[in-house]
């Protein structure tokens, strides 16, 4: 894959050298922009590619800076040029009457032609080559985007998670983006282009809903930053979201303690009979998955997972391996691994999960999600005492 | 001129045949009495929209500020950018529409001289029924280009919507009775002797813009009835639960909103076509290549609108599609860009207020120009798109641009509807505070663009690093914002006792200036021959032209009946249209009573005085 970003960005001439005194003074102009990009500091630069999508877009975007800067130069010093050349002296002048020249007008128009066009052929060759799967081993994630937070499917491990999203390093991914209610835009910068989160309009039987697609193949491990980049509502804003770029074994190790989080799946994916037990919903089964606690465990956990098994908390949220298992909220199993709280916005810790559960809509308006003593989403409040809370955050946290 | 109404101008030359006072200003069907009558409004719904602007300024200084709350905030991008496009940018092109393409063509008023006060008092009642949304605390909240599914009723319930999409039908009549008005005019009133490659460039991009409101408004009409009936009657065009598509929603406001650009940037483009010969002592050059480009610019206009979708998922075949004909648009605008530098060169440049802000117009706009060919690359659109790269990137366009080019015109024209010069100095103030507050303003927004600053957000996180862009920006705006007061208090002071000015001041080409400032409200005692493309610069045309246009007559040209027809038909029109929101059939059938009764006694009033 970094063979094909490196020949493609060869071919559209992303690695040029700037010619001639002009492009010297624009490059040592623009050379800041193009060099605080790079730094770290700034976590959803567009301009510092991580992956072969943004590869291509990045070398694609370095040849077009310098064909505009080269016309902006131009334009610039000739308009300054005639601005003092041809300055009023005296009112009595009288410039010589020129109505136009056929030659000048054919060069400036076939001039930007020639350029436009050096522009828009690796554009073309670049929408193609960035509009098809990686390859047939691709990963593939099923994206849902709702109001304002993401949700993340992975059919082939059998994970749903929320807003912070794995992939294992040097593998082509696949994402298959669909919106659950308006349009939100999945974005990444460092990891490529933004595209569409739709939702996705019902079709006949026997027609294929359209989806959108993302596809590209993380060069490097590290946590990426991104967020909502279509306005989708009162929280747009805060709708953001990580990408964690994982070397192969640390991204199977997050799958497998995907299904050991609770202590009561098995290491592997689970066998048939277990889940035919667990979607039976026997109740007992279930107690005995709540029950199997480790021993030298904080009795606050204990507390909080007994509070938030009993809550309705449990109604739109899921944990593995344990009785909660609603499908409409963000799915809470490995909690306490996540780096952020609340679709990307803040620290994951006690205190400001505790101010979330609490007030979730003082942080984040119009969100869906009832607090300790008013309504959401049409839940009634959770009506949880501040020690349950304490608990409860208590108990998330310890999902790891 | 801070209120037409209690200021009506009393100018030397017209004041004993000429009606002043509140009433005449109502009934006026004097197509320049309507031009300031557009000017004001337009002048005045700019503050309204800038200080929205500011409020969101402020409200980004800093990263993570909780000054307004997230709905407040929508409600002020919304409105900051429903109003400038077609509260501002639109209706103060309209204005020197209506100023001066009868004057540069020779005729005495437009073709349909009601229908243009129509279009004047459509326009002010759109634009207040618009704002009084903020009176009900519903004011529009789902950004100018109101995507579906976010306009759904589920997603936003209540009337912010209903007087969004509401207020622009509203306001697309008067587009339309504009534009119907002015290729009819334009077409059928030039003076004998002006054919169509005689035209100034200014009434050549009037006529090119005109066409495109009569295209483009009809196809946002459609849509904004789709969304209507969505809304209020339940069907499902952009619903994708029962089958709809709000794609389909995004393909109708851009296929109108892309040529919409057009309409907002040509007759800039037309201005300074206009003034940059008038102070270079030189016809334009390669006149016919200036007006094909326009010409095509209006047509390729049409081609391109989904440049503005490229994240949507298209598919690779459209993206290239698109991606091709926006590089091929960019080459007519080049070209004019090389022509009026050309037409400086060898000249004999006077840098008058009017000059800078044309030379000003080619040098920003460059800019604005130069980043739309950057997300014109599709791939790259996909790193810019909906940051504030692209904010930068059509302020660059539509300030940088057509408001440039507006306030070229507005210093230019000035002297001809006046009679008195607008204040030099103050008039370098403002083009010096608009031209640093402007760039200060926009150019750090690209740098918070490419860093990864979405737009639409109320706040960022610090973690973005953006902040000083962000500062920076604010600084710039408060420039500008006293840019705009500058402006005010020159046209306050300059209105009162401005330096006079003569017929024709700055010694420019076309008809407009042939006749005394400021003109009869006939225009034209006789009607001129025209023999060139600039009849004043050529010594007998000139003489033979002053000679018809600077007469008294003997006896006074017949002019239209003032009517005060327009003004209740375009409240009637107005009032059905509220009407909608209540969503009872028979409650919007009555509505039209009033809207039917109005054009009937408008029909039968005649458009003369007895005898004509």
């Amino acid at each position: 894959m970094r063979k094909r970003a490196a020949e493609l960005r060869r071919m559209i001439g992303g690695e040029r050298d700037g010619a001639g005194l002009g492009a010297r003074l624009v490059a040592l102009l623009a050379l800041p922009l193009l060099m605080v990009g790079c730094a770290e500091d700034y976590p959803q630069s567009t301009i510092s590619p991580h992956t072969d999508f943004a590869e291509i877009i990045h070398s694609l975007y370095v040849s077009i800076f310098w064909w505009t800067m080269l016309i902006l130069a131009v334009v610039w010093v000739l308009l300054a040029w005639v601005l003092v050349k041809y300055r009023r002296k005296s009112e009595d002048e009288e410039p010589k009457q020129i109505r136009g020249h056929l030659g000048l007008e054919i060069g400036w128009t076939v001039g930007p032609a020639l350029i436009v066009i050096a522009i828009a052929i690796p554009t073309i060759q670049a929408v193609f080559a960035t509009q098809r799967p990686v390859s047939d081993d691709a990963m593939l994630v099923e994206v849902t985007g709702h109001q304002f937070w993401w949700e993340f499917h992975y059919p082939e491990q059998g994970v749903t998670t929320a807003n912070e999203l794995w992939l294992p390093v040097d593998r082509p991914v696949s994402l298959r983006l669909e919106s659950s209610d308006v349009i939100h835009s999945f974005w990444v910068p460092k990891l490529g282009g933004k595209r569409d989160v739709n939702p996705v309009p019902a079709v006949r039987e026997g027609q294929d809903p359209k989806y959108n697609w993302l596809y590209f193949t993380p060069l490097e491990t590290g946590v990426y930053m991104g967020q909502c980049a279509e306005f989708c509502g009162q929280s747009h804003a805060l709708m953001a979201k990580r990408v964690i770029v994982a070397s192969e074994d640390e991204f199977e190790d997050w799958v497998d303690r995907w299904f050991a989080s609770e202590g009561a799946a098995p290491q592997e994916a689970p066998s048939e009979e277990e889940v035919e037990l667990q979607m039976a919903g026997d109740v007992e089964e279930e107690e005995a998955v709540d029950q199997q606690v480790p021993r030298d465990e904080d009795p606050m956990v204990a507390m909080g997972r007994d509070a938030f098994l009993n809550s309705t908390c449990i109604a739109c949220h899921a944990v593995e391996g344990t009785s909660a298992q609603g499908i409409i909220a963000p799915n809470l199993t490995l909690f306490g691994t996540r780096r952020t709280l609340a679709a990307g916005i803040m620290e994951n810790n006690q205190e400001n999960l505790v101010r979330w559960i609490k007030d979730p809509q003082g942080i984040k308006a119009q969100v869906a999600m009832p607090g300790t003593e008013y309504e959401g989403g049409n839940w009634p409040a959770t009506g949880l005492s501040d020690e349950e809370v304490e608990a409860i955050a208590a108990y998330l946290l310890s999902l790891k | 001129m801070s209120s037409v109404g209690t200021e009506a101008p009393v100018t030397e030359a017209t004041s004993h045949e000429e009606e002043t006072g509140l009433w005449s200003w109502i009934t006026t069907v004097d197509h320049k009495r309507i031009a300031i009558m557009y000017f004001v409004t337009a002048t005045f719904f700019f503050f309204v929209g800038g200080v929205k602007a500011l409020a969101i300024r402020v409200q980004l200084m800093f990263p993570e500020q909780t000054l307004i709350t997230p709905e407040v905030y929508n409600q002020f991008f919304t409105m900051h950018g429903t109003t400038m496009i077609f509260l501002v940018a639109m209706p103060m092109a309209v204005a020197f529409f209506n100023y001066v393409v009868p004057l540069q063509i020779g005729a005495r008023d437009v073709a349909f001289p009601r229908l243009n006060a129509l279009s004047y008092w459509v326009f002010l009642f759109g634009g207040l029924y618009l704002n009084s949304s903020f009176l009900f605390g519903a004011a529009p909240h789902a950004s100018w280009v109101g995507y579906a599914t976010l306009t759904m009723p589920e997603f936003s319930p209540g009337q912010n919507t209903n007087f969004w999409l509401i207020g622009l039908s509203i306001l697309g009549i008067a587009s339309i009775a504009g534009g119907v008005n002015f290729i009819t005019t334009i077409i059928n009133m030039r003076a004998p002797g002006m054919k169509l490659m005689r035209m100034p460039l200014f009434t050549w991009m009037t006529f090119v813009t005109s066409f495109l409101l009569i295209t483009a408004i009809p196809v946002i009409g459609v849509a904004l009835i789709y969304l209507g009936f969505d809304r209020i009657f339940g069907t499902v065009f952009f619903q994708p639960t029962g089958g709809g598509d709000p794609v389909l929603w995004q393909h109708l406001f851009w296929l109108f909103g892309h040529p919409e650009v057009y309409i907002l940037i040509l007759p800039a483009f037309g201005v300074i076509s206009d003034v940059i010969p008038t102070f270079s002592k030189k016809p334009l050059f390669g006149y016919p290549i200036v007006v094909y480009a326009g010409l095509l610019i209006g047509f390729i206009g049409w081609g391109v609108w989904s440049h503005h979708m490229f994240t949507v998922g298209l598919g690779p075949i459209a993206d290239s599609f698109f991606v091709a004909a926006t590089m091929i648009i960019a080459i007519p605008t080049g070209v004019k860009i090389f022509n009026w530098i050309a037409t400086m060169w060898g000249g004999s440049l006077k840098f008058t207020t009017a000059m800078l802000f044309a030379v000003g117009l080619v040098a920003v706009f460059t800019v604005g120009g130069l980043s739309g060919i950057m997300h014109a690359s599709a791939p790259v659109n996909l790193q810019q798109h909906d940051s504030y790269f692209i904010v930068a990137h059509f302020h660059y366009v539509i300030v940088g641009g057509a408001m440039m080019g507006l306030w070229a015109g507005l210093y230019y024209w000035f002297p001809k509807v006046r009679g008195r010069f607008l204040d030099e100095t103050l008039g370098k103030w403002h083009f010096w505070t608009t031209m640093i507050g402007f760039n200060l303003t926009f150019f750090p927004m690209h740098f918070a663009g490419i860093f990864g600053m979405p737009r639409r957000i109320y706040t960022y996180s610090a973690d973005l690093n953006v902040d000083i862009y962000n500062q920076l920006s604010t600084i710039g705006a408060f420039i500008f914002a006293i840019s705009a007061v500058i402006m005010v208090w020159n046209l306050v002071k300059s209105w009162r006792s401005g330096e006079k000015a003569s017929a024709n001041p700055w010694g420019a080409p076309h008809l407009e200036w042939s006749m005394p400032s400021p003109p009869h409200h006939y225009n034209f005692p006789g009607i001129p021959q025209v023999q060139s493309r600039e009849p004043l610069w050529n010594k007998g045309e000139r003489e033979s032209i002053l000679a018809v246009t600077m007469e008294e007559p003997e006896s006074e040209p017949v002019m239209p009946n003032p009517s005060y027809w327009p003004i209740l038909l375009a409240a009637s029109i107005t009032l059905v249209w509220a009407l909608v929101m209540t969503g009872i059939w028979w409650v919007i059938v009555l509505g039209f009573l009033p809207v039917l009764f109005c054009i009937f006694k408008w029909g039968m009033e005649p458009a003369f005085p007895e005898g004509h």
